[in-house]
């Protein structure tokens, strides 16, 4: 598939896992074709980097469920910064082991799962619809645990960028990292890989095979895809170009310009816009 | 060799760890790491260190181990790990806040999120990395609870270094008590740059300074570009 298509088979209103983890492997050529399309009214759930930031500050997340938003080497997300401090993005805010704790229910089938993370804190304030449950094992002073249950974090979609994948759907990932992009895709009822190469078969150390054809409903080849995020070993975090956004995502006029260059055509013309900027 | 006040923080943090063993020390910051990683060279030799990533690290880089976030989670749940955090608010229970200023619903200042803050403070040991001690970070209540203090569940809350002073939950109450003051810095001092009542015993010690040994390690293997001064600058 190509992302264009993948992003055609999302629709409004929908709930859509990202995997990769803040600027680390992210599937940003398929965020671009989301940036391309019509979409809106979308939940997001990733732990957020700059995929969160390019939609909300395209108006396309009307929702984020997250731990946290960054750049790893820049702290704070500029755009998710400053759409909720203006108000304009609602946010669930999870503790970021409850966050894995939902995308395992969801990919469990289960209703909920119990973990002690989110207890006392304002994370059960500011969403009161979680509700503790109390275990039904006693413990030596009689009564049963009280956990918080999180909620399964059901998933229309997923997606997440591997380095390797075939046509099927099989997909490895060769940094350091699988981040929780298996769990994005089993919580999902569709889930969509973009990766750095498509080949005929994988090889490698088995446990660098997180996904198999049976988890993953379709492949796009994205050379770069994951830029300017990290996708190690293939390249590291585009530093330069991520300071760039940054930058540009301060100001109005700067990210205007910012879109102009890099956003106005297809995935092509970006990279070749990369391409460009880099040998500048 | 007289310690500058960032080397005084270094072994104040390094000694947060002391006692701990083979667990996952995560530090979060240049001063915070740098004790982590003085601490596993010298009293502390099973602490477990992180590249930042997935690799567990010696404390000359080398790797020894992988530690992705899915395994982090499970020591973290397991009481495996003592992490040090920043704080941008913290109240005198110890409830810590890196997540907003301001209203939540739309908050002044966004800053990180919660993180992994209230999972980490329910199961095992956290203390703070506060770099410049004023009572803006130290206030009477924090906007958005992260880490949780001692009046809602924490686990154990080690202590709290600043550029001032190390602070920490000992006294009947479980409330913030100064434990000692570093070299040069003054009790009321550490007093007026706190915005509650802070609980100071009659006789406050002062901050241990760093052996001859500890400098050179600082000085000469860990931190030779001297990174950790301008966090405190």
């Amino acid at each position: 598939m190509t992302p264009d298509e993948i992003a055609g088979e999302l629709r409004d209103g929908m709930t859509i896992g990202i995997g990769g983890w803040g600027s680390r492997r992210k599937p940003m050529a398929l965020i671009r074709a989301i940036l391309r399309s019509p979409l809106k009214n979308l939940t997001v759930v990733s732990y957020a980097g700059p995929d969160v930031g390019l939609l909300v500050a395209s108006g396309q997340a009307k929702r984020v469920v997250t731990g946290f938003a960054s750049l790893d080497s820049i702290a704070l997300e500029p755009h998710f910064r400053r759409a909720r401090q203006a108000g304009t993005v609602e946010l669930t805010e999870l503790d970021e082991g409850m966050l894995h704790w939902g995308l395992l229910a969801a990919a469990h089938r289960l209703p909920f799962l119990p973990i002690r993370a989110g207890l006392g804190s304002g994370v059960l304030d500011v969403n009161p619809e979680l509700r503790t449950v109390r275990s039904p094992y006693g413990d030596p002073f009689g009564l049963g645990e009280e956990l918080v249950a999180v909620p399964a974090l059901k998933l229309d979609a997923a997606l997440v960028h591997l380095n390797r994948a075939d046509a099927a759907g099989n997909a490895q990932y060769l940094g350091p990292d699988p981040y929780f992009d298996d769990l994005f895709c089993l919580a999902a009822e569709r889930a969509y890989v973009s990766a750095e190469r498509i080949v005929p078969r994988l090889a490698g150390p088995p446990q660098s095979m997180l996904l198999n054809r049976a988890m993953v409903h379709g492949v796009a080849c994205t050379p770069n895809g994951a830029h300017f995020t990290s996708c190690v070993p293939d390249y590291p975090r585009d530093e330069a170009f991520q300071a760039r956004y940054a930058r540009a995502a301060a100001d109005a006029a700067a990210w205007e310009t910012f879109l102009d260059t890099y956003l106005a055509g297809d995935e092509a013309t970006y990279q070749e816009a990369v391409h460009q900027e880099a040998i500048r | 060799m007289t310690a500058t006040r960032a080397e005084v923080c270094v072994v104040a943090c390094a000694e947060a760890w002391r006692g701990d063993g083979a667990i996952l020390a995560s530090p979060m910051g240049v001063i915070p790491s740098l004790g982590a990683r003085l601490a596993r060279l010298t009293f502390e030799p099973g602490l477990l260190l992180t590249d930042g990533e997935a690799y567990l690290v010696d404390a000359a880089g080398e790797i020894e181990g992988w530690m992705p976030y899915r395994e982090v989670f499970t020591m973290l749940a397991a009481g495996r790990r003592h992490v040090m955090m920043g704080a941008a608010q913290i109240d005198r229970h110890g409830n810590q806040n890196i997540s907003a200023i301001g209203d939540w619903k739309r908050p002044k200042a966004q800053l990180l999120g919660v993180r992994g803050a209230p999972g980490n403070t329910v199961n095992h040991p956290v203390s703070y990395w506060v770099p410049k001690h004023s009572p803006r970070v130290f206030t009477p209540r924090v906007d958005m609870v992260s880490g949780v203090g001692y009046d809602r569940g924490a686990r154990e809350l080690r202590v709290v270094v600043t550029n001032l002073a190390v602070l920490d939950f000992r006294t009947p109450e479980r409330v913030m008590r100064l434990r000692s003051v570093h070299p040069g810095v003054e009790v009321d001092e550490v007093v007026a740059a706190t915005g509650f009542p802070l609980a100071v015993p009659g006789e406050v010690p002062v901050t241990r300074a760093p052996t001859a040994a500890e400098l050179g390690l600082i000085r000469s293997r860990l931190d030779p570009a001297g990174t950790r001064e301008r966090e405190l600058a």
